[in-house]
């Protein structure tokens, strides 16, 4: 049932607002005359809808999570608690730096550690997500070409394995886009590389280890490649979990680098955000970062905006980013600590590889069998779809049954059939196991009782949706009168 | 195997040519396309007037999970657009050598028409 | 091991299924001359005990005063069971509902979120929401200039009663493609833009212009008027609405004969609080015949396998990770955990419940403006306003501000800023969180700081 099913004319949630008989002094043309549509319940009804709708989700805190290419890991708990304290939810953001010092140096301490473990430059915290720092991160390396009055670089080179956010970041930055083909074994093709490269030739977008969920070994000969064109090199930060404390991306010779902080720094994914693209840069592309920045003048912390960064590739949200996210990844940091930081990588991996080689002794096929696992690792099950007629899909709609999320699907594009299964460090064995198992009995339920499978899920709140027609014929709203 | 009818002309990105003979050609997609691309959900048609270079990306089809672009199979410039589409883009799968046919278009040059693939040129394509 | 499970045991048994030696084998594919060798800038690790301590004093250093400032993000009371419920587990961390099957409590409130925000701006579609109300006036004039096929100059009139940074944000987003944003100065008076202004541009192919309702300085614009130009001009309007206000101020589906065409605005007033700038969420809406063109997530109601209603992510194939270069923007996520408070915030105060914090939000603000006007302080522009208003000082407005700070008043934003003529003007937002005895407290303050060597009575 919707909210709006549960509503009765003329009752309300009586505290929630406060009574008034103000009169509305203002002009008729500017007042509404019509129903705003919005839902007349009690405060229990909506608390109690609410937390019935909560309870048709998966989530981290009741399910693993093996969603590759997304770093499913737990989100700790004070990270929540301590982000809403009082002083932190209050604060303007437009109050004055006087009135800002706790928050301004948590956000400043919050730039040094990503620096540290990254070993980039500098850092902005204000992209909003993913996304939005890897506009960021091109719109800085055009501003770097343009600035320099190299106006021919036209191009933006992009791996064929590489998320679709890559190519559609280059073409929002107004760069034309060149694929990249990728090698047998996983890595990008040297070849195509160096024949792709020249005078047009802006940038390379990498994720390392890529989306295959193997590390490219390769990455200080590309690096050499694409400088030497004169273009830069930009880090996709999805995967950066694998590798966090063990190599950073600076290290590796990127120029510029987006974190996706609801990845590796473990704030909620919240059903789908607010994530968090902090951007890390090298000293040459210091004077472009989006503003504001934070800095550290004697004791005293303040703002950089565009007065201090004239050159900056501009601002990406009203204030400055995604504030309660970044506060949530500043004490998850505090937390794991130097120490901490390889250990996640260590974990991961250790896990992922774990994960590989147990599925693999159970007959799964890996798609980079020669390969290590990063923190990630993709299973292809082809000989499954055209000798049992199973897909990829049954077998992902049936884990669901078995209690636990399916991993990604069908991406990357490049190995048909495919999962991508990224188990995070926080999961421990027996929870692995259990997700082999279930693995395992659902190959043998392919191989015995092919259409539970095929039409799985049985034990969700809805079976398969028919997706045809809801994109055909949309509906997008509850309609009065239903 | 799907029907690759032997009259119309093919590009190897799956888009199949009528010659009208009066000057125009019917542009659509192949059987064999709409088939890999399953129930279509809805298209994106050029303007009429536009002017296509060859190979030039004009049109998209869309599925509930792809997305695929249509290329202009010669240069010219697209007369008539198929508005049944807006409502049924299914047409395509039903229908995709009839009522499913995309976009009319002005070849710029007639000669133009001789670089396609005959009928059995594209089914070896689309065999591999 | 901060939230790491295993045990020495469990490590021993993974590696010899593994079949290395210990787990640094696992990155033998990393070349070994670029290894991280030390984190030393990085602090230790700290107990939560310890960080919890140190958090709290870093909060407390910033809490305490009144709060007087608006300027994009507005200060409500928001009730208690909208963070409590949105916190829970089940919302708080879950993925993107890419699986339908297990996501419909979130994909189910996104809808009832989609219905509820294209009710309240009267618009017929509502997307699962953006970044921020800057970025999605960003995207909104992408999409307008995508929509707009028939327009070639991809120019788009921008107020300058639009909110400074959206402007900046805006152009950020939009520059690379080629699009104009040609400036609409507004009457220096009102503060509004006078529609005859727009006459200027008559018969100009332009492809959209701006309307923000209530403007930056808290002025209402003449919306209908604005639109009927538009209309006749073949112009796309884009409406940037605060959505608090829409309980009371006529929608943008209903401005000029046929209404905006996109409408965006930043949904923060609707159940997020200030929280330093973020996170918040962007609005976007439009009618029914340019969704296509909408960027980011929809989700849509359907069927499944038992002919259960239920629902989906739909219309994917606009998305990036489908349609990669061509796909209508590169975003992928929405604020869904912000998009849950505010749905849930919605729900709570109902029709009668947001009617009623905004008209007391109005009412407030116009006993602001009544005692000010006995110290002689008087609003800057004629232009009726809603809940937030540009007050004229005698003197430059960032030394008073500072003053009204030290005393704990955070006394409104500093037009100077952003405007060299408005440097003796302060934008000052009361909404209904504050009392009469704020109000005067307000006054006081601001009476203390105007006075040159401000000696106690």
């Amino acid at each position: 049932m919707l909210i709006f099913e549960h509503s009765t004319p003329g009752r309300r949630a009586t505290a929630q607002a406060p009574a008034t008989t103000a009169e509305i002094d203002l002009p008729a043309q500017f007042l509404r005359r019509s129903d705003t549509g919005l839902p007349e319940v009690s405060e229990m009804q909506a608390v109690r809808h609410y937390t019935r709708l909560s309870q048709k989700n998966f989530s981290i805190d009741t399910h693993f999570y093996p969603l590759g290419s997304c770093t499913m890991k737990y989100n700790p708990r004070a990270c929540n608690s301590l982000a809403m304290l009082p002083g932190l939810l209050q604060r303007h953001p437009l109050a004055p730096e006087s009135h800002s010092q706790g928050f301004l140096q948590m956000m400043f301490e919050l730039q040094e550690m990503l620096k540290a473990v990254t070993g980039m430059a500098g850092v902005s915290l204000t992209p909003m997500a993913g996304a939005q720092g890897e506009f960021a991160g091109i719109a800085m390396i055009r501003a770097y070409h343009d600035d320099r009055g190299d106006a021919a670089r036209t191009e933006i080179l992009v791996p064929d394995a590489a998320h679709g956010t890559n190519p559609a970041t280059a073409i929002m930055c107004g760069y034309k886009v060149k694929e990249i083909p990728t090698d047998e074994q996983g890595d990008v093709d040297l070849a195509a590389l160096k024949a792709a490269v020249g005078p047009q030739t802006a940038g390379l977008m990498l994720t390392n280890p890529s989306t295959l969920g193997v590390f490219e070994r390769n990455i200080m000969e590309i690096g050499r490649i694409v400088h030497e064109a004169g273009g830069l090199l930009y880090y996709d930060g999805a995967n950066l979990n694998a590798i966090l404390g063990k190599v950073r991306p600076g290290d590796m010779g990127f120029d510029v680098i987006h974190m996706n902080l609801h990845k590796t720094f473990s704030t909620p994914h919240g059903g789908g955000g607010p994530g968090s693209g902090a951007v890390g840069v090298a000293e040459r592309l210091m004077p472009y970062r989006p503003v504001p920045v934070i800095a550290r003048d004697g004791g005293r912390y303040r703002w950089l905006t565009e007065d201090d960064l004239p050159k900056t590739m501009g601002r990406l949200s009203a204030f400055g980013g995604n504030a309660g996210v970044l506060i949530r990844a500043y004490i998850y940091m505090r937390m794991l600590g130097a120490s901490g930081m390889p250990r996640v990588a260590e974990f991961a991996t250790l896990n992922a590889n774990y994960l590989e080689q147990r599925l693999r002794d159970a007959g799964f096929e890996a798609a980079f069998p020669d390969r290590r696992a990063s923190h990630e690792f993709i299973i292809t099950l082809k000989k499954q779809a055209k000798e049992l007629k199973v897909t990829a899909m049954d077998f992902a709609k049936r884990l669901l049954d078995y209690g636990y999320h399916a991993p990604t699907t069908y991406f990357p594009l490049l190995v048909p059939e495919c999962l991508l299964i990224e188990p995070t460090e926080t999961e421990s064995k027996e929870e692995i196991d259990g997700f082999i198992e279930a693995m395992i009995a659902i190959q043998r339920e392919a191989e015995t009782d092919p259409d539970t499978v095929r039409s799985a899920p049985h034990t969700m709140p809805n079976r398969r949706f028919d997706e045809v027609t809801a994109a055909r014929t949309p509906d997008l709203k509850w309609q009065a009168g239903e | 195997m799907s029907n690759i009818p032997s009259e119309l002309k093919y590009t190897k990105s799956h888009e199949w040519v009528s010659d009208n003979e009066n000057g125009t050609i019917t542009v659509g997609i192949t059987d064999h396309a709409q088939e890999l691309l399953g129930d279509l959900v809805f298209v994106e048609l050029p303007e009429a007037g536009k002017a296509l270079d060859a190979e030039e990306a004009c049109a998209v089809v869309e599925s509930v999970k792809a997305a695929s672009d249509i290329y202009a199979p010669v240069a010219g410039e697209v007369t008539e657009v198929n508005e049944a589409l807006e409502d049924q883009p299914e047409l395509i799968n039903s229908d995709p050598y009839g009522e499913g046919w995309l976009f009319k278009m002005k070849a710029a040059d007639p000669d133009s028409l001789e670089s396609l693939l005959s009928a059995d040129d594209y089914a070896a394509e689309a065999e591999e | 091991m901060p939230f790491i499970p295993h045990t020495e045991e469990e490590v021993a048994q993974m590696l010899a299924a593994i079949g290395v030696d210990d787990i640094e084998a696992l990155f033998d594919e990393i070349p070994a001359d670029i290894r991280c060798q030390s984190l030393d800038d990085i602090p230790p690790a700290a107990t939560e005990m310890e960080v919890t301590r140190e958090v709290q004093q870093m909060a407390e250093r910033d809490a305490g005063a009144l709060n007087f400032i608006g300027a994009g993000a507005y200060e409500h009371h928001i009730p208690a069971a909208v963070w409590q419920l949105t916190t829970r587990g089940e919302f708080y961390t879950a993925y993107t509902p890419y699986q339908a099957e297990a996501s419909q409590g979130t994909l189910q409130l996104i809808y009832e979120y989609q219905t509820m925000m294209a009710g309240l701006t009267g618009m017929d579609v509502s997307n699962a929401s953006l970044y921020d109300g800057a970025s999605a006036l960003g995207e909104a004039i992408l999409m307008a200039v995508r929509v707009h096929r028939k327009s070639k100059s991809k120019k788009v009139l921008m107020p300058t009663s639009v909110h400074p940074a959206y402007r900046a944000t805006a152009k950020t987003v939009v520059k690379h493609q080629g699009i104009e944003l040609v400036d609409l100065p507004i009457d220096a008076d009102s503060g509004r833009v006078d529609p005859a202004a727009l006459a200027a541009f008559s018969g100009e192919d332009i492809t959209a212009l701006v309307i923000p309702q209530p403007n930056f300085y808290g002025v209402l614009e003449q919306a209908d008027e604005l639109t009927a130009w538009a209309e006749g001009n073949g112009t796309l309007v884009i409406g940037l609405v605060n959505p608090f206000t829409l309980a009371i101020l006529k929608p943008p589906g209903e401005w000029g004969a046929n209404g905006a065409d996109i409408v965006c605005g930043d949904g923060q007033p609707l159940g997020a609080p200030l929280s330093s700038g973020g996170p918040y969420y962007g609005i976007l809406c439009c009618k029914q015949q340019h969704v296509r063109q909408m960027p980011g997530r929809l989700v849509g109601r359907a069927i499944d396998a038992d002919g259960k209603q239920g629902f989906v992510l739909t219309l994917q194939a606009r998305e990036q990770h489908i349609r990669r270069s061509r796909a209508t923007s590169n975003i992928c996520t929405n604020q869904g955990l912000v998009v849950t408070a505010s749905t849930i915030h919605m729900a709570l105060l109902g029709p009668v419940g947001l009617r009623n914090a905004a008209a007391a939000s109005l009412a407030n603000t116009h006993r602001l403006v009544e005692k000010a006007a006995a110290l002689g302080i008087t609003p800057r522009f004629s232009g009726d306003h809603f809940h937030e208003v540009a007050l004229k000082l005698d003197q430059p407005a960032a030394p008073v501000l500072e003053k009204m700070a030290t005393a704990g008043v955070l006394g409104g934003y500093d037009l100077g800023r952003d405007d060299a003529e408005l440097a003796d003007a302060i934008l000052v937002c009361v909404t209904e969180t504050k009392t009469d005895a704020d109000i005067d407290r307000y006054i006081d303050a601001l009476k203390a700081a105007q006075e040159p060597s401000a000696p106690s009575r």
